[in-house]
């Protein structure tokens, strides 16, 4: 079982605000669609929390 | 031969602006936006100085502006003291509410007229340096189709989202408590003084941000608020939903929307050789007011003058762009730093200390009133509690 970040697609707005805040290059909206690289990812969790409409869950 | 003299990454005001000069100057441009509609959905409550505005617009079209304001009004958390800055004959806080739905798709409309070539849902998605040419090889998708394109100069103008800079080498991420999560809704059927724009502040409920109504038409406004991202315990959505529920009970949703607003110091710099940041991508937005329409335009200007500079001269280093740091240093950049420091007081200022700040204030005369102005007699009538401010303004 391995821990990642989820985005819930139905809340999210491609507001770019997790996008800011990620150090690791972890995330990108191309065109509308906002996509996760989950190599990148280092779960530091900085993305959930500016996250205007809380879209961004952790999936265990 | 390179494609382009300047690729710009970002059709919102930066952007756009920066690729209707430079093509008016005659230089061969190409403006990319990744949504398939420019201006939509809308990232922002709209609102831009009367003077400031009308110096950068010599025509200004009325469907760009939504509502006029003769001010402003700031309320303190306990909303027994209000701040009314009105605007002078100077205009100097009085305002308008754009309709950036109409505004940007007219400033890329000008844009094309004037020569710049453009493509819609087109992503940057990365860049190369070309060590041979000293130029930039930037990949781009539109709809699922790559392909790349080379320019002398590189332009990003990609907003709050920005990955030029850090693909460029310089380091643009945001730390949380330099970020404002946002939600805005577009309200009908609601009842409140439309000559202003109006101002929440509580540390207790708005932790580190503010709630604005900016009216948008007869009993139409955007009502939203910003939190700090290091300091909020709820969602903003839930904070804003308070206010609403409590303050406007009828009022009818008619648009929502959600952002993210840049509020640290702004850049050290905002170059590297063939790459000028401008607008959100340069984090050129006031820390107090969340304000970067204009700068975003004013940065623009000046960044175009010295692409066209150093492409007169064939030369695209760090150098020679280092100029546009200057500019914008010398211009806005002085305001930003010194209101970073006045918001980093008042995120250590309770709501106790903030409604005695208030009342301080309660029989100031302020009409030729503006921020910087305002600021300064705070901190003349509060001299213990902000003391360290004093500095700032002298
Ligand atoms: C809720 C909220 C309220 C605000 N209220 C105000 C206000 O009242 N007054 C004010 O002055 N400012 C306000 N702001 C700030 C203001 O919206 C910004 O400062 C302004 O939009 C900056 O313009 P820009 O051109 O730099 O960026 P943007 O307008 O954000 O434009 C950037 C563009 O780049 C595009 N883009 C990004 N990455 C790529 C890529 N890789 N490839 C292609 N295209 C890309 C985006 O889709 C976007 O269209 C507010 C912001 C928010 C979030
Ligand atoms: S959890 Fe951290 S590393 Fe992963 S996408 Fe979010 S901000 Fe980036
Ligand atoms: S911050 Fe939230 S709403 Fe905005 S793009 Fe990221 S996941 Fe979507």
């Amino acid at each position: 079982m391995e821990r990642k970040i989820n985005i819930n697609r139905y809340k999210c707005a491609c507001c770019g605000a997790c996008i800011a805040v990620c150090n690791f290059n972890a995330n990108e909206i191309i065109n509308t669609f906002l996509e996760i690289k989950d190599k990148n990812c280092t779960l530091c969790f900085s993305c959930i929390k500016a996250c205007p409409f809380r879209a961004i869950e952790l999936e265990e | 031969m390179t494609d382009y003299d300047i690729i710009i990454v970002g059709a919102g005001p930066a952007g756009s602006t920066v690729a209707r000069s430079a093509a008016e100057n005659g230089l061969n441009v190409l403006l990319l936006e990744k949504r398939q509609e420019i201006g939509v959905p809308v990232r922002c409550a709209e609102g831009v100085g009367k003077e400031k505005f009308n110096e950068i617009f010599k025509d200004i079209d009325k469907k760009w502006i939504s509502a006029e304001v003769d001010g402003a009004k700031v309320y303190s958390p306990d909303k027994k003291t209000e701040i009314v800055l009105s605007g002078d004959k100077a205009g100097n806080e009085a305002g308008y509410v754009l309709n950036r739905k109409i505004f940007d798709k007219d400033l890329v409309k000008l844009a094309t007229l004037a020569g710049s070539d453009l493509m819609v849902k087109t992503t940057a998605t990365g860049l190369k340096k070309n060590k041979d040419q000293g130029t930039i090889e930037l990949t781009m998708q539109n709809s699922d189709e790559i392909f790349t394109a080379e320019t002398k100069i590189l332009i990003g103008a990609d907003g709050i989202e920005s990955k030029i800079g850090n693909w460029a080498g310089m380091n643009t991420t945001l730390n949380l408590n330099e970020l404002e999560s946002c939600v805005q809704y577009q309200m009908t059927n609601i009842n409140f003084d439309e000559r202003f724009c109006h101002f929440y502040l509580s540390y207790e409920t708005i932790p580190g941000g503010y709630l604005w109504i900016f009216p948008k038409g007869k009993n139409v406004a955007n009502i939203g608020l910003g939190v700090l991202s290091s300091l909020s315990k709820k969602s903003p959505k839930e904070y804003l939903d308070n206010f609403v529920n409590n303050n406007f009970p009828d009022g009818k949703i008619i648009e929502i929307n959600a952002g993210g607003v840049p509020v640290g110091y702004p850049l050290k710099s905002a170059v590297n050789d063939n790459v000028m940041l401008v607008g959100d991508a340069a984090r050129h937005v006031d820390p107090i007011t969340g304000g970067g329409i204009l700068n975003a335009m004013i940065g623009g200007l000046f960044a175009t003058n010295i692409a066209i500079e150093s492409i007169n001269k064939k030369d695209y280093s760090v150098k020679t762009l280092k100029k546009y740091d200057e500019l914008w240093k010398n211009d806005f950049g002085k305001t930003l730093h010194r209101n970073k420091k006045v918001q980093e007081k008042l995120l250590t200022t309770d709501d106790k200390t903030l409604n005695s700040i208030f009342h301080s204030m309660e029989n100031y005369n302020i009409t030729e009133a503006n921020t910087k102005k305002l600021l300064y007699e705070i901190i003349k009538r509060n001299p213990k509690l902000l003391w360290d401010l004093k500095g700032l303004f002298v």
